[in-house]
């Protein structure tokens, strides 16, 4: 079937297996790794993405920015079809509006301010975890730009770590959220998006 | 993991679901947000030949006040049940249980009516739809049926839903500013009910305690006749039998729905 999906900001449009799930697509298909798969189960959230709707139908309430986030691993691509998704790769600004494929600075981009925070706090041990955290970060901060510490761990409950015991990610996040990182997400995701 | 192969079709409207499913039969199932369909078809525990996808029809996702009921579109998200001024309002039991449903990423996608559908036993809106005495609309090639919650759910995983039916919409009574209290035990986060336990309005409603979302009778007659939360909450599991598991077996299952009885009637949230 035939899918015209955003990604990144970029649109696509490819033919896929209406069984090719989401979090295959973006690997497989778009060569995007950040979002990993973990569980492969719905729990684990290591493939975490936002999904957005042109209509916002689906996906739910129409928050502002890049979407809410979904587990990847149990959307199927024809879910997205018209929709607009956004990986771990699109977050980083210079790197997605020079093809969405950026990687951070490692592309050339510099990092969304989640980013930025994970990596100030150490938000991270070996890193599986990180991108699908960071973007139930990011969706978490659109819908509650001011949560308190518990809000924050309630708010990552669908993502598991096995490394770091949370603490630093917990930090990370409510130091996200200190440094202004409504006002400056909105403006990243006009521009991924 | 992945599913089976299976064909797709984007549904344009209830009335084109309704000709599909007519037309495939038992070969169908409708997909929603596929919060439960999509991981039994990667487990191959369902291997559908064609999903018929309503998840984004907008005569089925919204909510609105009708008279002394909320009506809640089946393809609308938890997320939407959970933070929508109305339903926090007016039914705020429905509201905590949506937001009590799996995880953030799972209530962005899931919806109330596969959720209804799929009929967990340990589910939390099944719960939550007992409690309140709420209904749904089916909608059929031969017109619309509303069905009570207490009838709805017949057995593990089934309902009442007849082959080549939909859930169109969700009704619970409006109680704006009803005392209620809802209780669910669980080992993990984001896991199901080993048991839980819901309560307004002198009904209690437990979950995982059978093979459907049961109402503990006993205990609602006690409080009619007057007996204390506490008194009441002890006949909670009268008539119950609870499955085993690795996590409860029958006796603690039933210490568990008296216990989280009574924090349900001490309205404790």
């Amino acid at each position: 079937m035939q899918v015209e999906i955003t990604v990144n900001g970029q649109q696509r449009s490819d033919d896929v297996e209406p069984r090719l799930l989401l979090v295959h697509y973006l690997r497989e298909v778009c060569g995007l790794r950040a979002a990993n798969v973990g569980c492969d189960t719905t729990s684990c959230g290591a493939c975490t993405v936002l999904m957005k709707g042109a209509d916002e139908g689906g996906t739910g309430r129409g928050v502002g920015g890049g979407g809410t986030s979904v587990k990847s691993c149990t959307v199927l691509t024809v879910q997205a079809n018209g929709q607009q998704v956004t990986t771990a790769e699109g977050l980083a600004m210079k790197g997605a509006s020079e093809g969405g494929m950026g990687r951070g600075e490692a592309g050339g981009g510099e990092l969304h301010p989640v980013q930025a925070a994970f990596r100030q706090e150490h938000g991270l041990q070996c890193g599986f975890c990180t991108p699908g955290m960071v973007m139930a970060a990011v969706s978490l901060l659109s819908e509650n730009p001011d949560p308190t510490e518990a809000e924050v761990r309630e708010g990552l409950e669908g993502n598991f770590c096995r490394c770091t015991g949370y603490h630093n990610i917990v930090r990370a996040v409510l130091a996200a959220a200190s440094s202004g990182h409504g006002a400056a997400k909105q403006q990243r995701a006009e521009v991924g998006a | 993991v992945i599913p089976a192969p299976f064909d797709y079709i984007a549904a344009e409207s209830t009335t084109h679901a309704l000709d599909l499913l007519d037309s495939f039969g038992d070969d169908a199932k409708l997909l929603a947000g596929g919060h439960s369909l999509l991981p039994m078809m990667k487990l191959r525990l369902a291997t559908p030949a064609v999903l018929i996808d309503i998840g984004r029809l907008s005569q089925l996702i919204g909510i609105r006040a009708d008279g002394d009921e909320l009506v809640i579109g089946a393809a609308t998200p938890h997320a939407a049940v959970a933070t929508s001024d109305l339903v926090r309002a007016d039914a705020p039991l429905l509201a905590h249980s949506a937001a009590q449903v799996g995880d953030p990423q799972i209530r962005h996608r899931g919806t109330i009516g596969g959720s209804l559908a799929h009929a967990d036993p340990a589910a939390d809106l099944p719960m939550a739809l007992v409690a309140l005495g709420g209904r749904v609309d089916l909608l059929g090639q031969g017109g619309s049926r509303s069905v009570a919650a207490d009838d709805f759910f017949t057995g593990y995983f089934e309902t009442s839903l007849e082959p080549g039916e939909l859930i169109a919409t969700v009704r619970v009574p409006r109680q704006p500013g009803a005392s209620w209290g809802y209780q669910k035990f669980v080992r993990r986060a984001n896991d199901w009910a080993i048991v839980g336990a819901a309560a307004i309005n002198g009904r209690i409603a437990l979950a995982n305690m059978g093979p459907t979302p049961l109402r503990a009778r006993a205990a609602e007659q006690a409080l009619a006749d007057g007996a204390s939360a506490a008194e009441a909450a002890e006949l909670a599991a009268e008539g119950t039998e609870p499955g085993e598991d690795l996590h409860a077996d029958r006796d603690y299952r039933r210490h568990l729905a008296r216990v989280l009885t009574r924090r349900a009637l001490e309205h404790r949230a």
